[in-house]
């Protein structure tokens, strides 16, 4: 009763103050919002405006003219070949990440593993420090012989420091006794971490599938360096697009692009992480905070 | 007497090194590819970071031919387009940190007070998507949004200004550059946060509640204290990387042009041109090397002070 009492005029003095904070609070989430969203509007609306309205700078919120012919227009033209590229290489590339992030990660967790001590250092020294620009792409280009190959597109990033950490710290917090159940039963080391680890680790092998597939997905700059036009990503291509060239550049025929095109080409290229990326956001959300703060 | 208790030590060692390794052989198995890959495609090129001080000649070994000791180090410091790229970096980064980093931290102190349970899970679902998005995409946006005919240069002209052509302007491009920086990362950024506000205990509210203090004083004498921890790793994080300039190579690459290079050439796209388009790989070594060395040299330092005044530090 006595904190009761104590409480009430406490709080309502702080209502009116706080009410306040809250109306304001709310106006500038929605302004958040709406900057954050804006670009993607602007890029759908462009996509279905028609072609003589863009010329006549009519670009706006709402489409001008409404037409779905720059989408038929991409759609029939080479822009699909490049697509289905990024969806071969995405595939690949995620799962040799996985593979072997996991294999290494793994390991990285167990404390009892006395090389680690030699290990862990090893690893992450490379986050800190490490080749330049020029010698990755000697390396690629040189050393390895890579060039035209689609292994220069994936190898280079095929497995991330960063992620291999958020790999090793969710692997630690599995509780031991599950595992050592596992050995008892007469599982190997291996066997123990195919059928318990594995099958407990959904949240992070989920949120490393959506990380490396957004990674391949976006990727530009290895195809920029090593890759023919034939084999070029969507990215890449799009790349090429918005300067303006368009996929003439080889022939010298440089042409501009119109903004419809563009935006009809961008949209469909980041429609598939638009749609995949809130599914799993209670699981990247938990993966950033067990890896995060300490590295 | 003594030689005869080290063998014995030694086998005994040997022994239980045996023994690890029976035991732990499959680990050992597993971490044989991923080192192997780490061995290339991280520390070759790391030492491949030699043909700084060595000749490197297309086609050549990839460590270089001929050792020329200092001599690019020696030229590119009387470099002047070195100079002015390095300043780049530099103001384009700090300028880039003193405003992201303030509005990340007060972006999650206020997604951190919304009530609305649905509400705060919308928000920060968007506030997420352009971390995600392409560089590629979020540049052709910005070409879009800043062109002469897009959206921005319409209201400019709305009321009644004249057009400016933003892309290739010198003196607009850090302002592009520091707002789309904020528009992609401010999202993503409020992640460890909010995590660490999660983990304050509710005792703590109360009792500063018990003690009379309102709202705002809760946030102030509990919230912040106790997300400092992470305040200070990741401005450890950040300062490290003041002189960084790999992190910026795509986006000014895709939204520099000759004309504004000036503010915007940074020590990478720098060495990109020297070295990858003008074929200098030695020239260009040197200075992505003296950048990485600062880097980790500030970083060492950062982490030093932080370790120092908080506990927590990278490593």
């Amino acid at each position: 009763m006595a904190t009761n009492t104590k409480k009430t005029p406490l709080k309502v003095k702080e209502n009116l103050g706080y009410k306040i904070f809250l109306v304001i609070n709310f106006l500038i989430m929605l302004f958040v919002v709406l900057v954050t969203l804006y670009p993607f509007v602007y890029l759908v609306s462009q996509s279905f405006t028609s072609e003589k309205a863009i010329i006549r700078g009519e670009a706006g919120i709402i489409p001008k003219g409404f037409n779905i012919d720059t989408y038929k227009y991409v759609l029939r033209g080479e822009f699909l070949h490049y697509y289905k590229n990024t969806i071969v290489y995405t595939l690949t590339g995620t799962i040799l990440s996985l593979v072997f992030s996991s294999l290494l990660a793994y390991p990285m967790a167990k404390s009892e593993l006395k090389f680690n001590r030699v290990l862990t250092p090893f690893i992450i020294f490379t986050m800190y420090f490490g080749g330049t620009l020029i010698s990755n792409y000697i390396l690629i280009v040189n050393g390895l012989n890579l060039k035209n190959t689609v292994a220069a597109f994936i190898l280079p990033m095929m497995i991330s420091t960063y992620y291999v950490i958020l790999m090793k710290s969710f692997f630690q917090s599995i509780p031991k006794d599950l595992e050592e159940a596992g050995e008892i039963d007469g599982l190997s080391k291996f066997g123990v971490f195919i059928r318990i680890c594995l099958p407990l680790s959904k949240p992070i092998l989920a949120t490393m599938t959506l990380f490396y597939s957004v990674m391949y997905w976006n990727n530009w700059y290895q195809a920029f360096l090593y890759l023919n036009k034939k084999q070029w990503p969507v990215a890449y291509y799009l790349q090429t697009i918005i300067r303006g060239v368009g996929a003439k550049e080889g022939d010298g025929d440089a042409t501009s692009v119109s903004a419809n095109i563009k935006s009809c080409a961008m949209v469909l290229t980041v429609l598939p992480i638009i749609c995949v990326y809130p599914i799993i956001q209670k699981y990247y959300v938990q993966g950033m905070m067990l890896g995060g703060v300490k590295e | 007497m003594s030689a005869n208790v080290e063998e014995k030590v030694s086998t005994k060692r040997k022994k239980s090194f045996a023994k690890h390794i029976l035991k732990y052989w499959q680990l050992y198995l597993m971490l044989v590819i991923p080192i192997a890959y780490y061995v290339v495609f991280r520390y070759l090129p790391m030492f491949g970071n030699m043909i700084a001080f060595r000749k490197y000649y297309a086609g050549g070994s990839i460590f270089g031919d001929r050792y020329v000791g200092l001599r690019y180090f020696k030229q590119f410091i009387s470099d002047r387009s070195f100079w002015r790229a390095f300043k780049n970096t530099l103001v384009l980064n700090i300028g880039y940190l003193i405003v992201r980093f303030p509005l990340t931290l007060i972006f999650a102190l206020l997604i951190n007070e919304i009530r609305n349970l649905h509400w705060k899970k919308f928000v920060q679902t968007v506030s997420y998507l352009p971390h995600f998005i392409s560089v590629v995409i979020m540049c052709g946006m910005i070409k879009e949004l800043v062109s002469t005919s897009g959206p921005i240069n319409q209201a400019i002209v709305h009321f009644g200004g004249d057009k400016i052509s933003f892309i290739s302007e010198a003196s607009w491009f850090p302002t592009i550059f520091i707002s789309s920086g904020v528009w992609q990362s401010i999202g993503w950024g409020t992640i460890l946060y909010l995590a660490a506000m999660s983990n304050i205990n509710p005792s703590l509210y109360e009792a500063a509640a018990v003690d009379g203090a309102g709202h705002f004083r809760r946030v102030w004498h509990v919230t912040i204290p106790s997300i400092l921890p992470t305040i200070t790793t990741l401005l450890i994080l950040d300062i490290g990387g003041l002189v960084g300039s790999g992190a910026a190579f795509e986006k000014v690459y895709l939204l520099y042009n000759p004309m504004i290079y000036e503010t915007a050439d940074i020590i990478s796209t720098y060495v990109f041109r020297m070295g990858i388009s003008g074929k200098n790989f030695s020239y260009a070594t040197a200075i992505g090397l003296f950048e990485g060395i600062i880097n980790l040299i500030l970083l060492s330092i950062a982490n030093l002070a932080s370790k120092k005044m908080t506990d927590s530090s990278l490593w």
